[in-house]
């Protein structure tokens, strides 16, 4: 088996501080089989190890098929890991123990990324936030108080207003915060959110993110969040895990992905992203070729060399790069890095 | 009847010798029923669209710029109350023609539209290359070889390679499917293309490469597109002007160079300011409160409830105002 990737020496010295801590998790899910054959598995997942502080909020980019939803679904609970280790709140989790995955579920709250199709249309707004209290068995008098407050949070009030609402009567941005006191209100832990806001239009994509940012901060929260659209990384967390093809490619702060990408795969991403201006009429981006290889046979070495315009035949199609740690506090798998230091630039 | 076409290059029209704009919509009215009331999804649109240019069609999710494309395009549901007003492609009233002449010499000849989510509804029994070359074979009364290098050529134009005419729906990644359809928007070769969010449901890398190809066309083979998204950053990418819809009307009609800069309308100052950027550090707003509704939208200034800079002459309805190039509906600008 190969060795774990990234040396988990980043937070050691405020070890109490982890929330979550993710090792070599790896989640395979298996194609056909007969017998004892099988036609392979789908590694949705190979090999991400990351640390997640109390508090803090990271967002995982990727594009659609790199496995960030996998990852997403697998510290929810709802995915088996078929290997590696998910540390939660210092607990090791037994995803075979019923207990164990139930505890899970109810320290980590989901924000689903289309708040219409995550709400049931035939359950009023009290119905809805009621339904995990019910479930996790919080005593009924606590219920209302507990409701009103979550509703309060997130500012829909006057909360008489809304209780007796059904979904299909709120605004998309309305049901979008339903869905965020939803997750609030059993009290989590940790916050995972699915593009929480790729649903919504551009006037109240802003006011959502600053709502879930105002909570995490007054909650001391930790938050996940999962997104492709870079431009709105900077106002919500503090560090950004680019993925690609079921590994984490660049792990670093916010500003620093924005000024200094170092992986090509996140140059590329932030390249082909537009700001609104005129001149991108004119303007033909640099868009590497190809397409996100099968995670069914990923090419060998590094994942992203087939599109990578800096390939190093010989290197990056046979071994799989390490993370190097060009910058502090800034991990990068690619062979380009390999010095330790940054390349001179190209 | 018409003509047969019998060749491929034969279908390649010279443009009419007119110089009146490509399309001109006038005062177009579009009401649909709906059980609570009449929804006013478009109302009294007036715009020109000159030819070799491309326009933006950009608004919040339910400000009717879906029902616009649509009524140009005289694919309208059952439920439609009221359709009046006058569009006009290169002088021919399009809403004068019958249903089966608009169908025979419009539809997808002279306006073709890639749908909303449109890469999903391919026929996934039916190969690719066939669902393609369609409009072809249906209308042009092309032999299957001609209809079929046709496609070839637009597959080709569209940066997919001619072997996958043969495939199936599945075989083809999110991307592809795409180009497919900007394919079948292409082959009739039209005179205006309708692109109703053609890259919302694709990545970052994807959407970037689709509009590369988009741009290249709109260079080399002269296409006028009108691209309909709430992505404004993608729309600044295709867009010689802007049309900026707020609650079924238009509040703002402007070039490019000055739309993206700095719009005029409050309500484009606002949605501006909400985009957020990458390169240039800003703090986004949002706009508060929300788009009212269509079936019973308030008279005077639609935006008027929302906006900053309201006074008392926006209980009154302002008309659209001409200032230098660009319309605006706003009383601010009622003087110029």
């Amino acid at each position: 088996m190969k060795q774990e990737t990234l040396s988990p020496v980043k937070y050691r010295e405020t070890e109490d501080k982890t929330l979550l801590s993710v090792r070599d998790l790896r989640v395979w899910f298996e194609l056909k089989r007969w017998g004892f054959l099988h036609a392979g598995f789908v590694r949705a997942v190979d090999g991400i190890s990351f640390d997640l502080q109390k508090g803090q909020a990271i967002t995982i980019v990727g594009e659609s098929g790199s496995g960030k939803t996998t990852l997403l679904r697998t510290i929810l609970g709802l995915a088996v890991p078929t290997g590696g280790e998910i540390i939660f709140g210092g607990r090791k989790l037994d995803f075979t123990k019923d207990s164990d995955v139930t505890w899970l579920r109810w320290q980590v709250g989901f924000v689903q990324q289309d708040p219409y199709g995550a709400l049931a249309p035939f359950m009023t707004v009290y119905r809805i936030l009621r339904e995990p209290l019910i479930i996790n068995k919080v005593k009924r008098g606590e219920h209302m108080p507990r409701i009103r407050e979550a509703l309060e949070e997130v500012r829909l009030t006057p909360v008489e207003d809304f209780l007796n609402k059904y979904p299909h009567m709120l605004s998309g941005g309305q049901q979008q915060r339903l869905v965020v006191a939803r997750a609030l209100i059993l009290r989590p832990m940790l916050i995972v959110a699915d593009e929480p806001v790729s649903m919504l239009d551009a006037s109240v994509r802003v006011e959502i993110l600053e709502l879930m940012r105002k909570i995490q901060r007054d909650y001391d929260l930790s938050v996940i969040y999962i997104t492709h659209d870079l431009s709105s990384v900077r106002y919500f967390s503090e560090r950004v895990f680019v993925m690609y093809a079921a590994k984490l490619v660049e792990m670093t702060e916010v500003n620093e992905v924005i000024s200094n990408p170092l992986h090509p795969y996140t140059q590329a991403l932030l390249h082909s992203i537009p700001d609104p201006e005129p001149e991108n009429l004119t303007q033909i981006r640099d868009v590497p070729a190809g397409e996100p290889p099968s995670l069914v046979h990923p090419p060998p070495g590094c994942r992203f060399h087939p599109r990578c315009p800096h390939i190093m035949t010989g290197l990056c199609d046979t071994e799989e790069p390490p993370a190097f740690e060009p910058c502090p506090g800034h991990l990068v798998e690619c062979w380009l890095y390999k010095d330790g230091g940054l390349p001179e630039k190209r | 009847m018409k003509q047969r076409a019998n060749t491929a290059t034969e279908m390649r029209r010279t443009p009419p010798a007119t110089d009146g704009p490509l399309l001109r919509v006038e005062d177009l009215f579009l009401y649909f029923h709906a059980t609570a009331g009449i929804v006013r999804a478009v109302e009294d649109v007036t715009f020109e669209l000159q030819r070799g240019r491309s326009m933006a069609i950009v608004g919040e999710s339910g400000c009717g710029k879906t029902s616009l494309a649509r009524a140009i395009l005289r694919l309208l549901p059952r439920n439609v109350h009221t359709y009046k007003g006058r569009v006009l492609l290169n002088g021919l009233d399009l809403m004068k023609l019958s249903e089966e002449r608009f169908r025979r010499q419009i539809r997808w000849r002279e306006i073709s539209m890639v749908a909303q989510a449109a890469m999903n509804s391919l026929n996934p029994v039916v190969r690719v290359g066939h669902q393609v070359a369609e409009p072809l074979l249906l209308d042009h009364n092309m032999t299957k070889r001609q209809a079929f290098d046709r496609a070839a050529e637009v597959f080709r134009i569209v940066g997919i390679a001619s072997d996958f005419l043969q495939r199936y729906p599945f075989e083809l990644s999110g991307g592809m499917r795409q180009r497919a359809i900007i394919a079948m928007a292409l082959i009739t070769n039209p005179s205006l293309i309708i692109l109703d969010e053609p890259t919302s449901a694709l990545d970052v890398l994807t959407q970037a490469s689709i509009m590369n190809t988009l741009k290249g066309l709109k260079k080399d083979l002269s296409l006028n597109f009108m691209l309909i998204t709430h992505d404004i950053a993608t729309s600044s990418e295709l867009a010689d002007e802007v049309l900026c819809m707020y609650a079924g009307q238009v509040v703002e009609h402007s070039k490019a160079q000055r739309f993206y800069p700095s719009p005029l309308h409050p309500y484009a100052q606002k949605l501006m300011a909400s985009v957020p950027t990458l390169r240039v550090e800003k703090k986004p707003e949002f706009i508060t409160g929300q788009p009212p509704s269509l079936l019973n939208p308030p008279t005077g200034c639609r935006f008027a409830a929302r906006c900053e800079k309201r006074f008392e002459r926006c209980e009154e309805e302002p008309p659209l105002f001409r200032v230098g190039e660009e319309s605006v509906k706003c009383w601010l600008y009622e003087k110029g």
